[in-house]
């Protein structure tokens, strides 16, 4: 038995018991898990281990059979305002007829509402959020010309414009090239120097010490959580992975103390 | 043409028309984008028995009773599906197709089998509706434009279309930061507190409100085209969705237009005598219109990652 904090306000995300299943097979099976203020988290395990289920039943976006979500200490429909959230990239038609900047405004709905009139103001927001990601000259694209890379960045673009205090992010680094990696990065460790939360489902253990502080190992059931140092060891990832990561790779992740 | 023969015979199924198609096309571009365009075709099928069987209950062809009739026949459809679904542990989309044409199946055998030749309710009705006997009798020219007494022998399924019109546009326009948001990326939607879910339901019900109030007056046959060709035209003309929007009203205007006039004069132009279903006529320019919009609209490519974009 482990014991965790009660959720607090300072808590960005926390969950009890979570369980979602689809069909007769649980996906993600009672899963508690605190993510720490003003870090960068990382939910890390195999495919099909339930990493954006979790995400997404956190959020509501899918039904939870059962379990406790809490965003800032209140539950997430009461903190709708502070989270931000980018979806996979996959997950949408790009062939949408809509512009990039008309994209990035959709982030501003829960300042404009639902019949409020974008002022010019907000307009000026939206541009100045696809300048922190590199964009600022796409904004009258189309947005089925975009490359891979350069979509994720105008999701980015448009989870700035929720200006929110949590950043939830699923998969931002699938397949974008190295320099959008490198852009998305910047921005999210700016985000955490502003005091804001960030949780991104990741897939590249590589990369994990460098980008994150924090990270939670999930295959169905929780495996393990906490700072980057303690919780990112061999013997966790052996736990998560089931012995599926050779022993090559697991040298390679650099450090990993077991 | 332009006188009070046409404000007699020929205005009132121009306007019906023009109100039927454009109530049909402005969900229908949502319905498309959503990947739903068969959700249009099914209501019509479904709305069929359900029509028939409020018509043997009541004895008449009121909207209220049919609108009910409809909506029964749709949560019937509904849980038939789902039915199909579990206990036969099929997809979706071939439980749908089973569902809907035995709907429609069914009420074409109970119209055949039913004494409905009192009223203008049958299967050829069903299908072309009954635009060209939606004459004005009343009106001796455009004047009677501002004549009450010609004014109150309107075809009563003018006002009934119209109104049909209007709430579409309406929940179009109060909903349509909601409608675009969803569409484009439901689960970022749910996030935002956007009732993602109850947003498709509310579309698929306008639609089917459309559809029946269309289905009276001018069948089921320009509903699934509505439903279709002018916002699927639309796209290919424009990269954004208010200029679909657009492009679909003025597509589907056309096609009312031009297709009641080619039905009413166009056989005579090649020398016969009879005029052809105008319903019919509606649909077949709609289907024309999308044709050339396929071969000629600037945005026809689907523009991808990797390829140039389009020239203008």
């Amino acid at each position: 038995m482990v014991l965790t904090p009660a959720p607090t306000a300072e808590t960005p995300l926390s969950a009890r018991g979570l369980t979602v299943s689809y069909g007769e097979k649980p996906a993600v099976f009672s899963v508690d898990a605190t993510f720490p203020a003003q870090s960068m988290s990382a939910i890390i395990g195999p495919n099909g281990a339930g990493k954006s289920t979790f995400l997404k039943a956190s959020l509501g976006i899918i039904p939870r059979l059962s379990g406790d979500v809490s965003v800032f200490g209140t539950p997430v429909e009461k903190a709708r305002h502070r989270i931000a959230y980018v979806p996979q990239r996959a997950s949408v038609d790009w062939d949408f007829p809509t512009t990039v900047i008309d994209v990035v405004q959709m982030g501003l709905y829960r300042k404009v509402g639902l019949l409020g009139r974008l002022s010019g103001q907000m307009t000026h927001r939206a541009r100045a959020c696809l300048d922190r990601v590199g964009m600022s000259d796409f904004g009258d694209r189309q947005i089925g010309q975009l490359s891979g890379g350069q979509q994720q960045r105008v999701f980015l673009a448009r989870a700035l414009a929720q200006d929110a205090d949590l950043y939830l992010l699923d998969e931002p680094f699938a397949g974008v090239d190295a320099a959008t990696e490198r852009a998305i990065v910047d921005v999210l460790k700016l985000l955490k120097a502003e005091g804001k939360s960030v949780v991104a489902v990741h897939h590249d253990l590589s990369t994990v010490r460098e980008y994150f502080d924090h990270v939670f190992l999930i295959n169905v059931r929780r495996v393990a959580e906490g700072s980057v140092t303690t919780a990112f060891t061999t013997e966790n990832l052996n736990a998560t992975y089931g012995g599926r990561l050779a022993a090559t790779h697991m040298a390679k992740l650099g450090g990993v103390a077991s | 043409m332009m006188g009070a023969d046409f404000v007699q015979f020929s205005l009132v199924p121009i306007l019906i028309g023009i109100f039927a198609s454009v109530a049909c096309a402005l969900p229908g571009n949502f319905l498309i984008l959503r990947r739903q365009a068969l959700i249009g075709d099914a209501i019509s099928h479904v709305v069929l028995p359900g029509i028939v069987v409020a018509f043997l209950l009541t004895g008449t062809v009121a909207a209220l009773p049919m609108l009910i009739g409809a909506a029964g026949a749709a949560l019937t459809a509904v849980i038939l599906i789902e039915a199909v679904k579990r206990l036969g542990g099929i997809e979706s989309g071939a439980a749908m197709g089973v569902v809907f044409t035995t709907l429609f199946a069914g009420g074409v055998l109970l119209l055949e089998q039913s004494d409905t030749s009192n009223v203008h309710i049958d299967v050829e009705h069903a299908l072309m509706g009954n635009l060209e006997s939606l004459i004005w009798f009343r009106a001796t020219g455009w004047a009677s434009l501002w004549d009450p007494v010609a004014l109150s022998s309107l075809p009563q399924e003018l006002p009934r279309m119209a109104m049909a019109c209007c709430l579409v546009i309406v929940l179009m326009m109060i909903f349509w930061r909601w409608l675009k948001i969803a569409t484009f990326d439901e689960s970022f939607a749910q996030v935002l507190g956007i009732p993602a879910t109850g947003v498709g339901v509310g579309l698929v019900i306008t639609a089917a409100i459309a559809a029946v109030a269309a289905f009276d007056a001018v069948g089921s046959i320009i509903v699934i085209a509505m439903f279709i060709c002018p916002p699927a035209a639309a796209r290919l003309m424009t990269n954004t969705l208010t200029a679909q929007v657009w492009w679909s009203v003025a597509f589907a205007t056309l096609s009312a237009i031009l297709g009641y006039v080619f039905a009413g004069y166009g056989p005579m132009w090649f020398g016969s005598q009879n005029a052809v279903s105008a319903a019919g006529m509606i649909a077949v320019v709609s289907g024309i219109i999308l044709g050339l919009a396929c071969v000629f609209g600037p945005y026809r490519a689907r523009t991808g990652a990797d390829r140039a974009p389009p020239a203008l």
